[in-house]
C-alpha cells in the first residue's frame, strides 16, 4: 500500500515551516524598527510565528522519521537511505544520510536555539530573532520541493519513489512498493555517525547566535553590547564544532584505512577554515571585554565565521568539489540557491557594518608590546593567516568556475600530496599559536612590562626545554622541525600549567577555562606530531608480494598464512580465521562454520557453537546476520619480549555501494596503538586454483586423510528439503558428514551434498578453507557400503597484512578531552556573567 | 613607523608568501598531451587528468588488464580531448572501477608510460540509487 497522507502531512509541514519563518522574520523586522521590547504586539505576534515554525520544524522531522522507522519504501527517501534489516539506532544515521535529512538537523538546532534565546533574552529578541528567521526560511526553501514554472525551489524528502524514478513498473502499477530499500551505506553504519552529524550540525547552528548579535548590535546601534551575551555562546559553539571535526576524525582512524584521522579533503578543510576563525573571534571578544580593543576586529571575525560556515555548506553540497574530492555527493541542484544563501548573508553583512563603521568605537592609542591585546591580536592573525593557509587551495574550484564563467580558462587543482603540501604549512602557524597561547597567558593575567615578563618567562621556558630535551633523547627526536613543535608545545603546556597553579592556589576556580583548555591543544599537538610524523609500518618483509608493486609497497606488506606463525617487529603473528558477527552470539563465529541460505542474512550453523560452556547455537539452527558484508581476520599476536597476548579483528566490508572497504583493528597500548589492516585479501572464492581432483573410496567410520589432515568418515544423512533445489518425491539428497582434524585441536565439519534429482545427479561439494581443500562426494557404492570422495586441494589461505605504529597517539585524545573541559569551564564563566548582567538590567 | 603598519606588512607578506608556495604546489587539470610536453621539458610535477575508461561500440569497458596475482592494473583511458593513453596503476584495481563513470588519475608521465599514484572514481550510483 502507497501511504500519501503521511508524506503530504510532512510536505504541508514544510510549507507551513517556511511561510511561519517569513512571518516571523518580517514581524521582528516590524518590532526592531519601532524599538519594541517585551511584550508588544509585533512581538507577540512574530514570536507566535516562530513557536508555529518551530513546533512545524519538529513535525517534519517526526514525519519523516516515521517514514523510515516503518519501512515506507514508497518514498524515495526511505527506500534510498533505510532498509528492513537496519536496526533502530542505524535508523537515526539514516535520517542524516541524505542532504535533505541534514537540512532539516541544521533547521531543528536552529528552532532548539531560537527558543532559548526568546526565552532567555528580550532585550535582544526582536533583531536577533529577525536574522535567525531569515535563516529559517533559507533553509527551510533548501526543502520546500515546490515548482513554480520552471523553477524548482528546494528538494522534498517527501517524495514518492515513483515520482522520482521513470520505471516502467510504476506504468503497470503504481502502487508498486519496493521489497526492501537499498539501505544506509554500510560503512556510515558505525556509531560515530550517529553522533557525529548532529554534533557537526549544532556547531553550524551555533555559529549562527553571536552572528545574529553582531548584526543586532550593528543595526540597534548598540556596538558594544552586543558581545557580552554573544560570547558564551561563540565558546560553546567552537567546542561543540571542534569536538565534531575530532569526532570524525576518530571515526575516520577506525573505519577507513588512509592510516590516520585527517586527510585534509576539502570537505574536512571546509569545516576546520570556520573553526580556526571562531577560536579567534573568541579571543578578540575577550579582548574586547577586558579593555575595549579589538572591537572591529571581532565584528569582522565573527561575521567572517558564520559567512565560512555557509561558504562551507555551499562547497560540499553544491557539487562544485566534483573531480577534487573523494567524497562523493549527491548533487540535488540546489547549487542556484546555495549561492543566493551565501551571497544574501554576505551583502547584508558588508551592508550592516558599512553603514554604521565609522560610528563603532575604536581606541586610537597603539596598544603596547607589553599588552595583552597586542599579543591575542597576534595570535588571532596567526589563526587568520592559518586558515588562509587552507582555505586558498580548497577553494580551487571555486575559482576555476568564476574563471570558466568570465570565459577564462583555469585549471588549479589540489596539491598532488595535499597531506604534505597542508602539514608543512600549517606545522609553523601552529607552533607560533603554542608559543603565543604559552607567552600570552602571562600578558593576560598580570600588568607586565619588560622585567617581570623575563622573570615570569624564564622558568617556565627552562622547565620546558628541559623536559623536551628529556624526551628527545628517550623518544629519539632528530627531525628539526619536530623538535620545534616538541619545544613550543610543552612551552604552552609548562607557562599555561604555572598561570593554572596560580588560579588554583587563589581559588579563582572559574576562571581557568582558557588555562586547561591550551593546555589541551598543546597536548594535541604534541600527540599529532609523534602520531604522525613518527607513524611506521612494523609489518616489515623482505618477501617480494608483488613485482608490480613498488619496493615501499613490498617491504612494508606482510603475508600471513593461516595458522603459521611469522614474526614482526617483536610479536608473533598468526592469521587465525576468517569470521563473522552473527547477532545474540558474543564475539565471532568462523566463516566456515556458517552456510549460506537464499537470504543473505539468514546463516544455517554447522557445529555448536559453544562459548564458556554455554551452547549458543546448535546444528543446523538459523542464525541472524545483521552485516552479512563483513568479514573479520583474526590475527592473534605474541609479544616476545613480555610474553603479552593479543588478538586484533581487522575487517573487511564487501560494500555493495563502493567495492571492499578495509578497515582496521587497533590495538591501543600504553605508549602506543597498533594499527592493522589487511591491505590485500585474495578473493578465495573465485580466483582459486585447485590441484587435480583425487578420489578416495570410504567406510563409515573410517579414517582417511585429506591435504596430510586426519579426519573421520561419520556416514550419510539423508535431507529432506534443500535450500537451492526442490526436490521432488522421486529425489534423493544426502549429505556427507566428515569430520578434519586441523590444527590447534580445531575440529571442522566437512558436508558434501550428493543429489538425484530426475534421474540426474548434482554434486554440491564443500570447501573448508582452513584445510585448503575442497570435497565433493563422487558416487555411493550400496554393494561395498562406501562412498568415493572426491578431494581438490590448493595452497594455503592467507592474508596480505599492513601494520602501523602510531606513537603517543593517546596525548592527542587526552589533549582533546583536556580542550574540551578548558572550553566547559569558559562557556559556564561567561554565561553567568550574561546573566548576572541581565539581571541587573544591563543588558 | 607605526607598529600597526609593521604588522600589516608583514601579514600581507606572509599571506603573499602562502600564495606563492601554494601556486608552486598546485596541481592541475590538464590533458594527456599537455602532461606529456610537460614531463618532456623535465617537470616531475604530478597532474590530474580527467576522463574515462575505453568502451567498445556496444558500451564494454576495454583494455582493463589486471596483473596476474591482481596486485595492480593497467587499463586505457580517454581524456576529455579523447587522447587515448595508457595508464599504470601500482594497486589493487579499485571495485567499482569498470562502473565508474568518470576517472580523474593524479601521477606524472615516466618515460612513456603514465604512472598514476591515485585514482578518484565517479560512481553514477555511488551514494543515491538510480535504478530500481
Amino acid at each position: 500500500m502507497v501511504h500519501t497522507g503521511i508524506g503530504n502531512t510532512g510536505h504541508l509541514l514544510i510549507i507551513i515551516s517556511f511561510i511561519t519563518s517569513l512571518m516571523a522574520a518580517f514581524g521582528y523586522f516590524k518590532a526592531t524598527n519601532n524599538n519594541e521590547v517585551g511584550k508588544s504586539p509585533w512581538i507577540s505576534f512574530s514570536r507566535t510565528a516562530f513557536i508555529l515554525h518551530g513546533l512545524s520544524v519538529i513535525g517534519v522531522v517526526v514525519t519523516l522519521f516515521i517514514i523510515i522507522y516503518n519501512n515506507y519504501f514508497e518514498y524515495h527517501y526511505a527506500w534510498s537511505h533505510a532498509s528492513k534489516n537496519l536496526p533502530p539506532y542505524y535508523m537515526i544515521a539514516s535520517f542524516w544520510e541524505g542532504q535533505e535529512g541534514s537540512f532539516m538537523l541544521w533547521l531543528f538546532w536552529n528552532v532548539l536555539l531560537g527558543f532559548i534565546i526568546i526565552k532567555t533574552n528580550r532585550k535582544w529578541e526582536a533583531p536577533v530573532m529577525t536574522v535567525f528567521a531569515v535563516v529559517q526560511a533559507f533553509l527551510a526553501s533548501m526543502i520546500l520541493g515546490v515548482v513554480i514554472g520552471d523553477l524548482k525551489i528546494g528538494s522534498s524528502p517527501f517524495l514518492l519513489l515513483r515520482d522520482v524514478m521513470n520505471e516502467s513498473i510504476f506504468l503497470i502499477n503504481p502502487d508498486f512498493v519496493p521489497e526492501d530499500g537499498t539501505g544506509l551505506n554500510p560503512l556510515l553504519q558505525n556509531y560515530w555517525m550517529v553522533i557525529h552529524p548532529p554534533m557537526t550540525f549544532l556547531g553550524f547552528a551555533c555559529s549562527l547566535i553571536p552572528f545574529s548579535y553582531c548584526i543586532a548590535g550593528l543595526w540597534t546601534g548598540r556596538f558594544r553590547e552586543w558581545v557580552r551575551p554573544a560570547l558564551p555562546w561563540t565558546i560553546f559553539g567552537t567546542m561543540i564544532l571542534g569536538t565534531a571535526i575530532i569526532m570524525g576524525g576518530y571515526w575516520a582512524y577506525e573505519t577507513l584505512n588512509f592510516g590516520g584521522y585527517w586527510n585534509w579533503d576539502p570537505v574536512e578543510n571546509a569545516v576546520y577554515v570556520p573553526w580556526l576563525i571562531m577560536v579567534a573571534s573568541i579571543h578578540t571578544m575577550i579582548t574586547f571585554k577586558k579593555s575595549a580593543t579589538a572591537l572591529k576586529t571581532s565584528i569582522i571575525l565573527v561575521i567572517i565565521s558564520f559567512i565560512l560556515i555557509l561558504y562551507s555548506t555551499f562547497l560540499t553540497r553544491s557539487g562544485i568539489l566534483g573531480n577534487a574530492s573523494v567524497h562523493s555527493f549527491t548533487d540535488l541542484g540546489l547549487s542556484g540557491q546555495l549561492l543566493i544563501y551565501l551571497m544574501f548573508f554576505l551583502i547584508i553583512s558588508i551592508v550592516f557594518a558599512a553603514r554604521v563603521w565609522n560610528k563603532i568605537p575604536s581606541s586610537e592609542k597603539e596598544a603596547s608590546t607589553y599588552s595583552r591585546e597586542f599579543w591575542i591580536f597576534i595570535g588571532a592573525l596567526t589563526l587568520c593567516l592559518m586558515a588562509f593557509q587552507v582555505l586558498i587551495p580548497t577553494s580551487f574550484p571555486v575559482f576555476n568556475a568564476v574563471i570558466e564563467f568570465f570565459g577564462g580558462i583555469s585549471t588549479l587543482a589540489q596539491p598532488a600530496n595535499q597531506v604534505e603540501f597542508y602539514s608543512n604549512g600549517q606545522v609553523w602557524f601552529a607552533i607560533a599559536v603554542a608559543l603565543l597561547s604559552g607567552t600570552g597567558q602571562f600578558f593576560f593575567w598580570k600588568k607586565m612590562d619588560k622585567q617581570k615578563l623575563i622573570a615570569s618567562l624564564t622558568f617556565p621556558l627552562l622547565i620546558s626545554l628541559l623536559l623536551s630535551a628529556t624526551i628527545f633523547i628517550l623518544a629519539d627526536v632528530h627531525n628539526l622541525v619536530y623538535i620545534v613543535v616538541l619545544v613550543a608545545g610543552m612551552y604552552s603546556i609548562v607557562a599555561n600549567s604555572k598561570i593554572l597553579f596560580e588560579l588554583l592556589r587563589s581559588k579563582s576556580f572559574k576562571l581557568v577555562g582558557g588555562s586547561v583548555a591550551h593546555i589541551g591543544i598543546a597536548m594535541m599537538l604534541i600527540g599529532i606530531m609523534f602520531s604522525e610524523g613518527y607513524s611506521q609500518a612494523i609489518s616489515r618483509s623482505t618477501f617480494i608480494i608483488s613485482k608490480e608493486w613498488t619496493d615501499d609497497q613490498n617491504q612494508t606488506n606482510i603475508p600471513l598464512f593461516l595458522n603459521e606463525p611469522t614474526f614482526m617487529e617483536r610479536y608473533e603473528i598468526t592469521y587465525r580465521n576468517e569470521l563473522m558477527k552473527v547477532n545474540d552470539i558474543p564475539g565471532y563465529v568462523k566463516k566456515s562454520n556458517l552456510n549460506n541460505t537464499e537470504d543473505p542474512y539468514y546463516k544455517v550453523v554447522k557445529q555448536n557453537i559453544v562459548i564458556d560452556s554455554k551452547t549458543y547455537a546448535q546444528a543446523g539452527d538459523t542464525v541472524y546476520v545483521q552485516s552479512p558484508e563483513n568479514f573479520y581476520y583474526q590475527t592473534d599476536y605474541k609479544d616476545l619480549e613480555t610474553g603479552k597476548e593479543f588478538t586484533l579483528y581487522p575487517r573487511i566490508q564487501v560494500n555493495p555501494q563502493m567495492g571492499d572497504v578495509v578497515s582496521p583493528d587497533i590495538k591501543k597500548l600504553w605508549g602506543r596503538d597498533i594499527y592493522s589492516y589487511v591491505s590485500v585479501k585474495p578473493s578465495f572464492e573465485e580466483d582459486i586454483e585447485w590441484s587435480e581432483k583425487i578420489e578416495v573410496e570410504v567406510k563409515v567410520g573410517e579414517r582417511f586423510f585429506i591435504n596430510d589432515y586426519v579426519a573421520d568418515f561419520n556416514g550419510l544423512e539423508r535431507l529432506d528439503r534443500m535450500s537451492f533445489a526442490d526436490l521432488g518425491p522421486e529425489d534423493v539428497a544426502v549429505r556427507a558428514n566428515i569430520i578434519v582434524y586441523a590444527e590447534d585441536n580445531e575440529k571442522y565439519l566437512a558436508q558434501p551434498i550428493f543429489i538425484i534429482q530426475n534421474g540426474q545427479v548434482g554434486k554440491q561439494p564443500d570447501v573448508i578453507k582452513e584445510i585448503a581443500s575442497k570435497i565433493s562426494v563422487e558416487s555411493i557404492n550400496p554393494d561395498t557400503g562406501s562412498v568415493t570422495l572426491g578431494l581438490n586441494t590448493t595452497q594455503k589461505d592467507f592474508i596480505i597484512m599492513k601494520a602501523l605504529e602510531k606513537p603517543h597517539i593517546n596525548v592527542l585524545w587526552i589533549g582533546t578531552l583536556v580542550m574540551i573541559a578548558g572550553f566547559i569551564i569558559a562557556v559556564r564563566r561567561r554565561y553567568i556573567e550574561f546573566m548576572q548582567m541581565r539581571d541587573k538590567g544591563i543588558e | 613607523m607605526k607598529k600597526s603598519s609593521i604588522i600589516g606588512i608583514v601579514v600581507i607578506a606572509i599571506a603573499i608568501a602562502i600564495i606563492i608556495s601554494t601556486q608552486n604546489s598546485a596541481s592541475s587539470y590538464v590533458s594527456f598531451d599537455i602532461a606529456k610536453e610537460m614531463a618532456q621539458s623535465g617537470s616531475s610535477k604530478k597532474i590530474h587528468v580527467v576522463g574515462e575508461l575505453k568502451k567498445n561500440t556496444v558500451g564494454q569497458v576495454i583494455g582493463v588488464n589486471p596483473s596476474p596475482d591482481k596486485l595492480s592494473v593497467s587499463f586505457v583511458m580517454l581524456d576529455d580531448n579523447n587522447f587515448e593513453q595508457t595508464v599504470y596503476y601500482n594497486e589493487p584495481m579499485p571495485s567499482d572501477f569498470l562502473r565508474s563513470e568518470k576517472v580523474v588519475v593524479i601521477g606524472s608521465y615516466h618515460n612513456e608510460k603514465f604512472v598514476a599514484d591515485k585514482i578518484l572514481l565517479k560512481c553514477p550510483s555511488k551514494y543515491e540509487e538510480t535504478e530500481l
